[in-house]
């Protein structure tokens, strides 16, 4: 007898990832991404903007070509062959996101349009609930602004303030600070597992320990958090994780919102639309439970199977050493652009994830980007969204060089030969 | 410069270079009666003109705030090239500087000094950062108010 889809993809989704073998082998990590091979401004691709999106690898490409070529129909709703084909793969990569996360349920994953709608559904579910006249939602210094923003228009709706954990001249959090404004008036903690801007690692265990205490629920933005290493909810503490797809090398319109069921189940649904309700009448409805009570209307199928795709990928790599080949790509680095005169780095933390803000001197981050792009170099160039962080170091931007699995110290040496481009430019 | 291209060459020639360094009539302008802000939201640029009119003369332009060296250059040259001229002359000169930086030197005509904006047009993220101070121009002679490049 066949097994149902639904069984056989579930069953594949729940295997452990092989364990990877042999040494991390970069000429082939690279050969798996098509977008490395072609030129740009007759260049060799130096992309060094991994933070703002990912490039995805041919396996996810792959699925993704599958599931629209053999596999497309509407999810939960069809009885017809497709329908069941399209649901087991969907579900599927949910069961995926839970192993990638250490997630102790499935069903307490969310798919969003990626962290942006994570953060916004956890504010107008979690914060909408807890969050009243007087109280305070607490940030870090160092957050995106879909972070901060979220909660900017909760507490102006509420009548409730947004309260700063700062960080200090490194862009290290202050935990002691952030310790310090957690009164009883503190009804959500949230807090970036990894600034973009900075590249800083927050001590997310720790934060989530002294929430607990207080019996605050902690809400971590972890879009630069999950791409660049192991993540376990369950080790972290925290009680809803947020992430995107295409900074994970998956596609991009996907990301998700991990949440402890002891919250989803008491939280009310966000948007309103088919898929998140059990039955309709004029005088009653009655919604579905979560994770589907959150997730109205047809999802993003191809995107979720693509990450799910993407997550299988970056587990077949390891985790653990596309964390190690970055940190020792960081070291180099921090190392090489330190070594230029003329060029400071902003955000040196103690514990950080490959990000790489620098400035010079009398030059602009946005002139020091356009000549870098005509070395066939991609770094981001501006505020990063996170307009505070840049306020806090007295900045206007930065230009910020990001890494991922498929960079290596050529990428970087090019990097710094191009600024030595825009040193002679500006002369 | 040796090895740079042609178009980088173009866009960074040394006028550019010169004014983002040393911008002209880069100060507040205490007895404005006209101000306005500009922002490019992408970068962070960030200007705000002060423009004393008599009668339909422009008699000062000055500018403050930080940018790139495209946007201050061009805010700098700006300034330089309005002061004595009419409003209706202001006027035209923005829609040809327009035209210059997205469509190039030839579709622009004669142009005087502002000519070094012209290879702006080889950039399209950079447009905005060369037209940044003439929106916020166009915004002081309309009366004023903050605009943006987005």
């Amino acid at each position: 007898m066949t097994a149902s889809p639904t069984t056989a993809a579930a069953q594949a989704a729940r295997a452990p990832a092989p364990a990877p073998s042999g040494p991390f082998d970069l000429e082939r990590i690279r050969a798996e991404f098509p977008i490395l091979s072609r030129p740009v401004r007759g260049k060799r691709l130096v992309f060094l903007d991994t933070a703002a999106s990912a490039q995805a690898p041919r396996a996810v490409i792959d699925a993704v070509r599958r599931y629209r070529e053999e596999q497309h129909a509407n999810v939960h709703r069809g009885v017809h062959y497709l329908s069941e084909v399209a649901t087991a793969e969907y579900e599927a990569a949910r069961v995926k996101i839970a192993r990638f996360l250490g997630a102790a349920d499935a069903h307490e994953v969310i798919f969003t349009r990626g962290t942006t709608e994570a953060l916004n559904l956890a504010t107008w579910t979690l914060g909408k609930t807890l969050v009243g006249a007087g109280d305070e939602v607490l940030v870090s210094a160092m957050e995106h602004h879909s972070n901060i923003v979220p909660w900017h228009l909760l507490c102006q709706e509420k009548g409730a303030k947004l309260v700063v954990a700062p960080m200090d001249d490194r862009g290290a959090l202050q935990l002691d600070e952030l310790e310090r404004r957690l009164s009883p008036r503190t009804k959500v903690v949230a807090v970036a597992h990894v600034s973009n801007a900075l590249g800083t690692v927050n001590p997310v265990a720790e934060i989530s320990a002294l929430a607990h205490a207080r019996g605050i629920p902690v809400v971590v933005d972890g879009a630069q958090g999950l791409p660049h290493g192991p993540v376990d909810v369950r080790a972290l503490g925290c009680d809803f994780y947020a992430f995107s797809g295409h900074k994970a090398y998956g596609p991009t319109g996907i990301g998700a919102l991990w949440g402890k069921m002891e919250w989803l189940d008491r939280l009310p649904p966000w948007q309103g639309g088919g898929d998140m309700i059990l039955s309709v009448a004029w005088d009653k409805i009655v919604f579905n439970k979560p994770p589907f009570r959150f997730e109205a209307g047809t999802p993003n199928m191809e995107g979720a199977i693509g990450l799910g795709a993407a997550l299988d990928w970056m587990e077949a790599v390891g985790r653990d050493r596309i964390a190690a080949h970055e940190q020792e790509l960081l070291a180099y680095g921090t190392g090489l652009l330190s070594s230029i005169p003329g060029v400071r780095l902003v955000g040196t933390a103690p514990h950080k994830a490959g990000v790489l803000s620098f400035v010079m001197d009398d030059v602009h981050p946005h002139d020091v980007g356009t000549i870098l792009d005509r070395e066939g170099i991609a770094i981001r160039t501006g505020h990063h969204c996170a307009q505070p962080v840049m306020a806090r170091f007295g900045i206007p931007a930065t230009a910020r060089a990001s890494l991922g699995v498929y960079n290596g110290r050529d990428d970087l040496d090019a990097l710094a030969r191009g600024i030595e481009k825009v040193k002679a430019v500006f002369g | 410069m040796n090895g740079m291209n042609d178009d980088l060459q173009d866009l960074y020639q040394q006028v550019i270079l010169d004014h983002g360094k040393k911008p002209r009539n880069f100060r507040v302008l205490e007895d404005a009666d006209r101000t306005a802000e500009g922002l490019n939201p992408l970068c962070g640029d960030h200007y705000t003109l002060f423009l004393k009119l008599d009668g339909d003369t422009i008699r000062e332009l000055t500018f403050q705030g930080s940018g790139c060296a495209i946007s201050k250059a061009s805010a700098s040259l700006m300034t330089q090239q309005l002061k004595g001229k009419t409003v209706a002359e202001a006027k035209d000169l923005y829609e040809r500087v327009h035209v210059l930086v997205t469509e190039g030197p030839e579709r622009a005509g004669e142009i005087g000094k502002l000519a070094v904006l012209g290879g702006v047009c080889q950039f399209p993220t950079r447009v905005k950062c060369a037209s940044l101070a003439w929106h916020t121009l166009k915004s002081a002679l309309e009366g004023g108010a903050v605009v943006t490049t987005e």
